[in-house]
């Protein structure tokens, strides 16, 4: 029910131009006025929390749609980040919220100082969840102010803010928000994949080219069976991950991470090339899903972080140790 | 949205948990002498001692009516014993296919008589079945069958020839696709299957075919007017494409079709062990990262057929995305690690690598070609 109220609110909102003013940088703040009424802000917390309940299969379904719908607005941010301060006890989010995590920040004399880099959408945001060592803050936008402007490789705002800030709200950080924004995006980059083989399909379809669809001729048709494999790969990659977060494995977290990250990039290479050069245009909506894989693959940590954790632990877990270390996860 | 469920696999239960542990113990106590050089034969390995042992335990024929000798236990703990078989490199040669495919056949297609004389000894581990589906001018092309069973009264005359049969030497049934009816051309109409004995049966001979690293698993076997008892048709005549299609679902949905080189993985992990090379670490977390989301697909696909899905979709996308990280691994660690594949070496890296680099080609093929299973994904998609 949730996904379809998700589906018709971005479906009806979201046109190209909406699409355009996000590319500036231009927070739509109408949007994000329903997105609250909807309560989505909420919608992974459960009934006690004031949330949704939703089952893990709703969250996830809801967390693909924002990809698959390509919203342009930090909503799985905002709602990672109001599950990571209902579970420490902090006030929730009262608008858009970020995640990060800022080792790098100081307590001193109790002001929280430091910078955090390449936050989705800084400058609209009403207060960013932060992790400093295993502490939790909920630093609230006047505690910030912008340090440096920053584009993600669809445009959207990540820009840098420098922190400072009287902490007052702490709790120990019930889990990392690397590994929850890492498992958020892990789900968009499958939803995001499910439109672009959806489109791969429709244009393959559609476009003749030598007498017959594209999609006639075999060598098409198993770059679509590839492209496939990677939606299923990162599906199960996010389900994966959100498991292991769930009960605070962060090497689970890992490899769903891993997987999907992965499947973002050789997905949206497979959908590129069956387009042919429309697209690599802003005139095709696929640019939309493209884009946006790029970005999000290398988000909260990026690759190299995630898999020399999990190689590491593969390598000490040695060659007696690694099949039951993989059945773990 | 272009939907191809996954659904959400069965989590190990505490006794799911507790099988595992009591299938390790029975490994390690059953084959840990064994070399990782022998161990990385993976399904290859033929032990009828091992077999028998795994009966004995009631590990074979675990989701079969007990009263065919089986257990009567779910889908996902039989998936259990087969993947941590797999991953232990175990000898499984002498049950595999009997296990897998030919029993199930057998109790979906086979007569009274069929199911009380054959699955129990399957499930006791005494009797091993080899396929009897490609012949030299049908591969992938199936139905394009020309092997010719003619009844005669109380028998068919088979006549015709299949290879690749893996294990037909040592073992004691194929499970025989052929033509009862019409020609070639008919395609799938009219094709039938037989149970044939491999020993004993008059006008049938087997030749070796010997591969390219000089193993004898695949055979010939040359039917040359060979008699076969009329009541060992399988199912229904005629009816042959529609059982074979079923058998092939079975053959292309488990672990086996991504864990076939884990050796490899153990013996790459033993030599980086104490490097201080990131790099490497990455390489292998990626690795790892792959692997443990195919074999979440493939316990996933295990979950639809407990729920009597067709997963024939499924099944392809986990066997064709499986094929390519169990035979990639070689090349990984060839980057990692500079070390010249030996076969002959007994020393555990050189020795395993070289029998993976052996084999690996061999990966894409069996079970259903990765072209084949690429068009079988595309026609999922509804291009055809």
């Amino acid at each position: 029910m949730l996904a379809e109220m998700i589906q018709r609110l971005f479906e009806r909102s979201l046109d190209s131009a909406a699409q355009a003013q996000a590319r500036d940088g231009q927070w739509n703040a109408p949007l994000w006025a329903e997105i609250e009424e909807m309560g989505l802000p909420l919608a992974l917390l459960s009934e006690d929390q004031g949330g949704f309940g939703l089952s893990a299969a709703e969250q996830g379904e809801a967390l693909r749609l924002l990809g698959s719908l390509a919203v342009p607005l930090p909503v799985a941010e905002t709602m990672g980040a109001n599950r990571l301060l209902a579970k420490a006890g902090l006030p929730l989010a009262e608008g858009p919220a970020g995640l990060a995590r800022a080792d790098h920040l100081t307590l001193e004399g109790g002001i929280l100082k430091g910078r955090v880099e390449r936050v989705a959408w800084g400058e609209s945001l009403d207060c960013l969840a932060v992790a400093v060592g295993d502490t939790l803050y909920r630093v609230p936008s006047s505690g910030w102010t912008l340090a440096e402007a920053g584009s993600a490789l669809n445009f959207h705002p990540r820009p840098a803010l420098e922190i400072a800030w009287e902490a007052d709200a702490l709790a120990p950080a019930p889990c990392c928000p690397l590994a929850e924004g890492a498992t958020l995006r892990a789900f968009q980059i499958a939803g995001a994949l499910e439109a672009a083989l959806d489109m791969t399909l429709e244009h393959t379809a559609t476009r003749v080219q030598f007498g017959k669809p594209l999609q006639k001729n075999q060598v098409v048709q198993h770059e679509l069976a590839k492209l496939a494999g990677e939606l299923a790969c990162a599906t199960a990659a996010a389900d994966l991950a959100a498991e292991a977060l769930e009960r605070g494995d962060t090497l689970g977290v890992a490899a769903g991470s891993l997987r999907a990250r992965e499947a973002a990039g050789n997905g949206a290479s497979i959908a590129t090339q069956m387009h042919g050069a429309i697209g690599f245009t802003r005139e095709h909506r696929l640019h939309l899903y493209t884009t946006a894989l790029w970005t999000w693959r290398d988000e909260f940590g990026g690759q190299v972080l995630w898999a020399t954790m999990l190689g590491k632990a593969a390598v000490a877990a040695g060659g007696d140790g690694y099949w039951p270390m993989v059945t773990a996860l | 949205m272009t939907n191809i469920p996954f659904p959400a696999p069965p989590a190990d239960s505490a006794e799911v948990l507790a099988l595992r542990a009591e299938f390790r113990a029975f490994l390690d106590q059953q084959l840990g002498h064994r070399s990782p050089r022998q161990r990385s034969d993976n399904w290859y390995g033929f032990s009828r001692d091992f077999s028998l042992a795994m009966g004995q335990a009631g590990y074979l024929g675990m989701t079969w009516p007990k009263q065919y000798g089986g257990h009567e236990r779910s889908a996902y703990e039989r998936y259990v014993i087969v993947e941590e078989s797999l991953a232990y490199g175990a000898p499984v040669g002498a049950h595999w296919i009997a296990d897998r495919q030919s029993g199930p056949s057998i109790i979906k297609f086979g007569t009274d008589e069929q199911k009380e004389t054959i699955l129990p000894r399957i499930a006791a581990g005494e009797l091993a079945f080899g396929i009897g589906m490609s012949e030299p001018d049908s591969g992938s092309d199936l139905a394009a069958t020309r092997t010719k069973a003619v009844r005669d009264g109380d028998v068919y005359r088979v006549t015709g020839t299949k290879v690749w049969t893996s294990f037909a030497h040592e073992a004691d049934y194929v499970i025989l696709f052929c033509r009862t009816s019409g020609t070639p051309a008919d395609r799938h109409q009219g094709t039938s299957q037989l149970l044939v004995e491999l020993r004993g049966t008059p006008g049938l001979t087997i030749r070796p075919i010997i591969d390219l690293a000089g193993q004898h698993h695949f055979n010939e076997l040359h039917f040359e007017d060979a008699i076969v008892p009329a009541k060992n048709l399988l199912g229904q005549e005629g009816d042959g494409w529609n059982q074979v299609m079923s058998e092939l679902a079975f053959e292309r949905s488990g672990p086996e079709r991504f864990l076939s080189s884990i050796e490899l993985m153990y013996q790459l992990i033993e030599v980086l062990k104490g490097r201080q090379d990131d790099a490497a670490l990455a390489t292998i977390g990626r690795l790892t990262a792959q692997l443990a989301v195919l074999r979440r697909l493939s316990r996933s696909v295990a979950a639809m057929l407990q729920n009597k899905q067709d997963a024939g979709l499924q099944a392809s996308i986990v066997k064709d995305v499986g094929a390519v990280w169990e035979q990639t691994l070689p090349d990984f660690a060839r980057q990692l690690v500079d070390a010249e594949a030996d076969p002959r070496s007994q020393a555990a890296y050189a020795g395993v690598l070289a029998n993976i680099v052996h084999n690996a080609p061999s990966w894409s093929l069996r079970g259903g070609t990765r072209e084949i299973l690429r068009g079988i994904i595309a026609r999922g998609l509804g291009t055809r």
